[in-house]
């Protein structure tokens, strides 16, 4: 990447001509692979993700089982291609503690006590980086999961909020990230408002902490939204079909 | 492996915690006692052991010359390391550092970096060819619940102990550390929001919140836990517990 611009914020516009309170370009589409059970694709910006469910179905091996509930795996890996100098294939400290986190914040909506000794895979491929894959991967991922047939209290939406030249912003893009002052991405249950994801780097007044949770709740709606429309998209021509 | 906690206990903690009170009778904002020693290694350039509790975690910190990053020609290396050692718990296994080691790592890592705490443009010895690297490796020696808040406790009081290594390059009157970081993990236990989380509580809980804060009440990183949720109002608290307990933990360093 070239140097950092004097202003990242100027006249009130962004670097992309965003307001502080605008999400990017947002796409979803739900069920786009043929084998997986349930997967779904993501741009959001220049973000392009892909995620796919597998199961519920056996654990194997059988020692990874647990007797009473399912087990939730969740891979999330950058591809080689998907930034600037190519990333060493493979899973790294980074991207563990993010299969972690993805992990965590999916659990709660799902019903894991219905399937015991079962394991569902979430694989969350990111083909094309420009900051918040973590949480476009999350919103990804839970269209995937009810595209896979499986029951869930509510949808995950995610996104990040953060702070860019003293500036509150919403869906923080690669260069935002890089050289701005804070970065918090957070998933949230839109229905039940409940956050289920909440990570921060950078330095936040508790007032500029409060701003960034109001945005980011704002824009988790627009994202909600998208993701109800990619599984209508998906499912209601076939209702028709009928 | 898993920790195991039996359900009856479980009952038991959800049940206090839903008049107010824990199994050790602290109150839902109070630590467990702390007691910090620095200087605890001679061969380190820094050390601290922190006790909280049961719970130990021994931090030493290192100072070698090493290239700069590509990025920050100008700046010190910062490297976070954390093992969970098979002594500190029946649950830890030998080997490669897992996820939760990994994210104990990253979080005090962020905490640490993002408070700014260590002067890292200090510490370039000639740019773009030499700077110290300061590798922080944080020794998990007994779990009793809570590694965030004691690791970070034990890495800013291990960097306060740094004393320069006697090396010609070495030109600073001191160790450039500034600001006092402090983590602190709330739990959720039964909608119950408390700090401090001894072992079976944290096992017992739905989510953990930790977030730390500068002195003046800004926060520099956070980061949500466990299988659970937060509610806006139960995030708002978590702060003014970080925001309290903080201020009583920075008084220890």
């Amino acid at each position: 990447m070239t140097g950092k611009p004097e202003r990242l914020i100027v006249d009130g516009r962004r670097l992309d001509g965003r307001l502080p309170d605008e999400l990017r370009p947002l796409r979803i589409k739900a069920g786009i692979l043929k084998r997986a059970d349930g997967s779904a694709y993501i741009e959001l910006g220049k973000n392009k993700i892909l995620a796919a469910v597998y199961g519920p179905k056996e654990m194997h091996p059988r020692h990874l089982q647990q007797a009473d509930v399912a087990v939730l795996r969740c891979r999330y890996n950058m591809a080689p291609f998907s930034v600037e100098e190519r990333k060493r294939p493979g899973p790294d400290r980074r991207s563990m503690e993010i299969s972690k986190v993805i992990r965590e914040a999916l659990e709660p909506v799902l019903f894991l006590h219905l399937y015991p000794r079962a394991v569902i895979d979430v694989f969350i491929e990111i083909l094309q980086a420009d900051a918040g894959t973590r949480t476009a991967g999350i919103t990804a991922a839970s269209v995937a999961l009810a595209d896979a047939g499986i029951p869930m209290r509510d949808l995950v939406a995610g996104i990040s909020a953060g702070k860019v030249d003293g500036v509150v912003v919403l869906d923080l893009m690669k260069e935002e990230d890089q050289w701005g002052e804070a970065d918090m991405p957070i998933a949230v249950m839109p229905r039940r408002k409940q956050i289920t994801l909440l990570q921060m780097d950078g330095n936040f007044t508790p007032e500029e902490f409060r701003q960034a949770l109001d945005l980011a709740f704002k824009g988790i709606e627009k994202i909600y939204e998208a993701q109800k429309e990619a599984l209508k998209e998906k499912y209601l021509p076939i209702e028709g079909e009928r | 492996m898993k920790e195991l906690i039996a359900s009856v206990k479980k009952e038991y903690l959800a049940e206090l915690a839903s008049q107010g009170k824990r199994i050790d009778g602290r109150a839902l904002d109070q630590y467990r006692e702390i007691k910090i020693e620095r200087g605890v290694i001679g061969t380190a350039q820094g050390s601290a052991l922190v006790k909280l509790g049961n719970t130990q975690v021994m931090v030493g910190v290192k100072l070698e010359k090493g290239e700069p990053f590509p990025d920050t020609p100008n700046a010190g290396i910062l490297v976070v390391n954390a093992e969970l050692l098979p002594l500190a718990s029946p649950t830890f296994e030998p080997g490669p550092p897992n996820e939760n080691a990994i994210e104990l790592a990253r979080v005090v890592d962020r905490t640490i970096r993002e408070s700014q705490m260590i002067d890292l443009e200090k510490l370039c010895i000639k740019e773009g060819e030499e700077v110290w690297a300061v590798f922080v490796d944080i020794y998990v020696l007994d779990h009793d619940g809570n590694l965030i808040d004691a690791s970070v406790l034990a890495s800013v009081a291990a960097l306060y102990d740094v004393k320069p290594p006697t090396s010609e390059e070495w030109t600073l009157p001191a160790f450039p550390v500034r600001g006092k970081p402090v983590a602190v993990t709330v739990v959720k236990l039964n909608g119950v929001m408390m700090v401090d989380a001894g072992l079976e509580e944290e096992n017992t809980a739905d989510a953990r919140l930790t977030i730390s804060t500068l002195e003046n009440g800004n926060i520099c990183a956070m980061q949500k836990g466990g299988s659970g949720f937060f509610s806006r109002e139960e995030i708002e608290r978590a702060y003014e517990l970080a925001r309290k307990c903080g201020e009583e933990l920075r008084r220890k360093l």
